[in-house]
């Protein structure tokens, strides 16, 4: 019942903040932060569960649509867990960030903010594969209408673009889905588009591929991988700061968590076969965006490629398909959730006080905004993967993991990180040291951090070195579960690799 | 024919003599409001009517119609669907300087037409039913003729239909003909028993005459390439009766060519199935990317109609090659949430609009969102749901095509399909965006008046049924599995 309540508060929020802004149009954000704080405080509660079997902490079964075997099925793991407390701190910190932010309609606003995140919250925890595909798609609409309505110069492109890619992706995946459960019933000869019943399906190894594929494509959109990439540095640089947040700290993880769910441990073999291509793609990404966003003038759109390249890694350790390099990965998304959120909010709390993000117009801030910079060096180090930070474990554990399976392209990888070291330097350089000039924008609401700021950048640091410094708290959480999803395939790998 | 043959034929019997009590009413006294009632009654009986009996009926009423649960489950549709569009007819007929009244007397007979449709299972009977309905379509859609603000779109669109239609009714007519000269029949299930790997001359009249049907039926259905008319009769149309054209016109055709195709077994000809698959593949692209380029919500909606079909006729493919009874499901939910969506979205346009100016400009909803919240969040929905988005009943229904094409393996029609819906979200959510964005100075239609109540009362229950469709529509999926057997 948890499980449900879970999303459901969110749900309900969303339509109370709607409705409440006809009282007080200060109320919606009050709502969506009572509502977010309720859920982690749910989440808490989880912590300490049995996790007994198979290492699900608990879960939900129900029929729905019975006449195709679809169950409203929702079960939490430890890996779930994870996601599910990022999702609440980065929705509370959204909610922060957003706080004075958006003035205009924060009744929808707030609507479409909790929604979404709903919608999120669904897709960590459902186990029907109908049922996910259903919150997959739930996430879109309010996301759409973050950017579409309170983003920037070029929304309405940036939000389409957005919305068209992942829907399109989202369809082939749909076709996926069906395939697969279609040849449940061919084998089994009842509907069910159960996680578990699907599981056991056998098909032959070139069907298994093209199924995979359609979910490779919908996941490697969502995280995003190059080619699929293009999306994102616009959808970025486009939504308001709150928006960004959601988009970076938690919509791309989606991506990655249905990779590591649903679309290896369902096809083991095609994956295993197709790993090389896989990692060969996370590599490619790994550089070609470092590259990428060495090149850009605007603040959002580099911090969105380095997204991108830093999600290279997670791709690496889902495809190296061993212990430690799924730790890596998980711990990649976490400390990539907090890292890339802090450093949108940074560029939009300057957006928002000199109104450009190109960073030509920008130098010398250091002197002006002390506290900011030393929060933005602070979350540069930690993206450019500085030991004693989560970043650093999380990259580097991947890293060791992939070592053991793919040698050339985990040693291409490897670059990535001098790469990110170089992008995250010449930022600080150019934006906060230098000769401080306003010639180019209006500097009069150019103030330091307020406490609020602190409040979240500070907590945001906090679980950063708290994840650098005791790794071991999180990849205890997540372990059952990924050894659980190891399990399931090590049977078939091991007679693949011997043959 | 005895009273147990009466009895099936209720809602049909109670359609017409609400026909004719509106004829009369109208030769007593004038009554726009008198009139629109009557005819409102009528239909809430017959709907009542073909929903009580549809769990103990099946039955067939003399050779020409099929009184069965699938057919009392679309009587129920239609009559429920001409009932909405009664009430929304009423505020946008309110202020044309004409007399209002014999626009519902057609909009029942037309009613008539279509119950006929969907029960029947002869060539007769479909052919009857069918020259009912367009017959009454041509004067609707022509019906603000005389008025002072006199368009002559209303006439060109009628006269448009009215020529293509008659064209199209005698390639079905000649395709019935050529049938019945091989088979010497008229029911459809004649086709059955005939060789499909004809060699001789006299042997191949059945499968020309099956193709001309199609062509025919396919005109009807607005399906490419013989989807031309329906663009510009939309447009020129009153909003009532383009969403009678749009949702009834085209569900009762439908169920025509579901049972025919599905008793006939056409599908056992090779050349049927290229046809069909062409036919689906071509509306499907056709539509969506003629929509991208519209302007006006009824041309949109028009090419959408166009491409909304092309997916149905993929799940009629399906149903020959399928082992279960899915596809022929597919074909009936979806038939159900088009019928939902659609009349909503025409919904929303009609309420806003009147006979004298409609708003039909994609630019004249700009920030609707701000102005009306209700509607905007209705008309959102209904168009989130033709895009096929969650938590919407057009997702449950897309859901039911992708796994009838799946459990056939059409892939190549799947592949048209994603592209299709696709390009399709594009000029949906197009219409959605104008919504949200600031409300402009340009003079704007006017908000909700008291007279419109009825219509906002329609629009909110077409919503509710989208949503509720669209989580939960577990008891409406085992209702259509069980009517859906009887074909």
């Amino acid at each position: 019942m948890i499980l449900v309540a879970l999303i459901g508060i969110l749900f309900l929020g969303g339509v109370l903040a709607w409705l409440s802004e006809r009282l007080d149009s200060k109320l919606p954000r009050v709502i969506a932060l009572a509502a977010l704080l309720l859920d982690l405080v749910l989440m808490l509660t989880l912590l300490g569960g049995d996790s007994a079997d198979g290492g699900w902490i608990v879960a939900l079964n129900v029929q729905w649509l019975p006449r195709f075997g679809i169950s409203f099925h929702l079960a939490v793991d430890g890996l779930s867990l994870l996601l599910l407390l990022l999702t609440a701190f980065l929705g509370i910190i959204a909610v922060g960030s957003a706080w004075s932010e958006i003035t205009e309609r924060s009744g929808f606003f707030y609507f479409n903010l909790l929604w979404t995140l709903a919608g999120v919250l669904g897709v960590f925890t459902a186990l029907d594969l109908f049922l996910f595909f259903f919150f997959w798609e739930v996430m879109l609409i309010p996301m759409y209408f973050i950017i579409a309505i309170w983003g920037y110069e070029n929304k309405n492109y940036a939000a389409m673009k957005f919305f068209l890619f992942t829907q399109v992706t989202g369809m082939l995946m749909l076709v996926s889905i069906l395939t697969l459960a279609y040849f449940h019933y061919v084998q089994f000869g009842f509907f069910s588009f159960d996680y578990f019943d699907l599981l056991k399906v056998n098909t032959s190894s070139t069907i298994e591929m093209w199924i995979m594929l359609g979910f490779f494509v919908a996941f490697t959109t969502k995280l995003p991988i190059v080619p699929f990439h293009s999306w994102l540095p616009d959808a970025h640089s486009q939504a308001p700061t709150a928006g960004s947040v959601i988009l970076a700290g938690v919509l791309l993880k989606t991506g990655a968590y249905g990779l590591i769910r649903f679309a290896v441990p369902l096809f083991p073999e095609a994956s295993l076969n197709f790993a090389p291509i896989a990692m060969a793609l996370a590599a490619l990404s790994i550089l070609y965006c470092a590259k990428m966003a060495f090149a850009q003038t605007d603040l959002k759109r580099l911090i969105a490629y380095t997204s991108v390249s830093h999600m290279g890694f997670v791709l690496l350790g889902i495809y190296a398909w061993n212990e430690i390099a799924l730790q890596g990965a998980v711990m990649t998304m976490l400390a990539h959730g907090l890292s890339a959120a802090a450093l949108f909010m940074l560029a939009g709390s300057l957006q928002h006080r000199i109104h450009s993000r190109d960073m030509r117009d920008m130098g010398g801030f250091w002197a002006k905004v002390p506290r900011m910079s030393a929060v933005a060096l602070f979350f540069s180090i930690a993206a450019l993967g500085m030991p004693g930070l989560g970043n650093f474990i999380g990259e580097f554990l991947a890293l060791l993991g992939a070592f053991r399976s793919n040698l050339p392209m985990t040693v291409i990888a490897t670059f990535g990180l001098i790469f990110a070291s170089v992008y995250s330097l010449w930022v600080i350089q150019k934006i906060f040291h230098g000769e401080y000039s306003n010639s180019k924008f209006d500097d009069s609401d150019l103030t330091d951090l307020n406490r609020r700021e602190l409040a979240y950048f500070g907590a945001m640091i906090l679980g950063l070195v708290w994840m650098g410094m005791y790794p071991q708290s999180f990849l205890d959480l997540s372990a059952a579960a990924l050894q659980e999803l190891l399990a399931g395939t090590q049977e078939l790998v091991s007679t693949v690799v011997q043959n | 024919m005895t009273l147990a043959d009466l009895l099936p034929l209720m809602p049909l019997l109670i359609v017409s003599a609400t026909a004719v009590l509106v004829m009369l009413q109208i030769g007593v006294r004038r009554s726009h409001t008198v009139t629109a009632t009557i005819a409102v009654t009528g239909l809430l009986l017959a709907t009542l009517a073909a929903a009580l009996m549809m769990s103990a009926t099946n039955q067939q009423v003399t050779p020409l119609l099929i009184i069965d649960q699938y057919s009392l489950f679309f009587t129920v549709v239609c009559c429920a669907a001409a009932m909405f569009i009664v009430i929304l007819s009423y505020p946008y007929l309110a202020r044309l300087d004409d007399d209002k009244d014999e626009y519902y007397l057609l909009l029942v007979i037309a009613t008539v037409g279509a119950i006929v449709m969907v029960s029947s299972n002869h060539f007769v009977s479909t052919i009857l039913g069918l020259e009912t309905l367009s017959m009454s379509l041509y004067g609707m859609l022509a019906y603000p003729l005389h008025s002072k603000e006199s368009a002559q779109h209303p006439l060109e669109a009628a006269v448009k239909y009215l020529v293509l239609s008659a064209v199209s009714s005698s390639f079905m007519l000649f395709g019935m003909a050529l049938i019945y000269a091989q088979t010497g029949t008229l029911a459809f299930s004649s086709l059955i028993d005939l060789n499909s790997n004809a060699v001789s001359l006299s042997d191949s009249y059945a499968i020309v005459g099956l193709l001309l049907l199609i062509s025919g039926m396919a005109f009807k259905l607005s399906l490419a390439p013989f989807h031309m008319w329906t663009p510009d009769v939309y447009e020129g149309a009153p909003l009532p009766a383009t969403a009678y054209l749009a949702t009834i016109g085209k569900t009762a055709m439908f169920v025509v060519l579901l049972r025919f195709v599905v008793m006939s077994e056409a599908l056992r000809y090779d050349a049927v199935v290229i046809v069909f698959s062409l036919i689906a593949a071509l509306s499907i692209l056709a539509g969506n990317v003629l929509a991208l380029l519209q302007n006006k919500l009824k041309r949109i909606l028009a090419y959408s109609s166009i491409a909304h079909m092309g997916y149905l006729i993929i799940a009629v493919i399906a149903s020959y090659f399928a082992a279960s009874t899915i596809s022929i499901e597919a074909v009936t939910f979806y038939l159900l949430a088009y019928m939902i969506m659609s009349l909503g979205a025409f919904g929303v346009v009609s309420v806003v609009s009147s006979s004298e100016k409609e708003f039909d400009l994609v630019s004249d909803y700009q920030g609707l969102f701000w102005r009306d919240p209700w509607l905007a969040l209705i008309f959102t929905g209904m168009l989130l749901s033709l895009a096929g988005i969650p938590l919407t009943v057009g997702f449950i229904g897309k859901f039911y095509l992708f796994f009838a094409g799946v459990e056939s393996a059409l892939w190549p029609l799947l592949l048209v399909l994603v592209v299709g819906s696709g390009i399709g979200l594009f000029y949906y959510v197009r219409i959605v965006y104008h919504m949200l964005l600031p409300v402009p100075t340009s003079p704007q239609f006017p908000s909700a008046t008291g007279e419109r109540l009825g219509s906002y009362g329609v629009l909110t229950i077409l919503f509710l049924l989208l949503l509720l469709l669209g989580v939960y529509p577990a008891p409406v999926m085992a209702l259509i599995e069980t009517v859906s057997a009887f074909i």
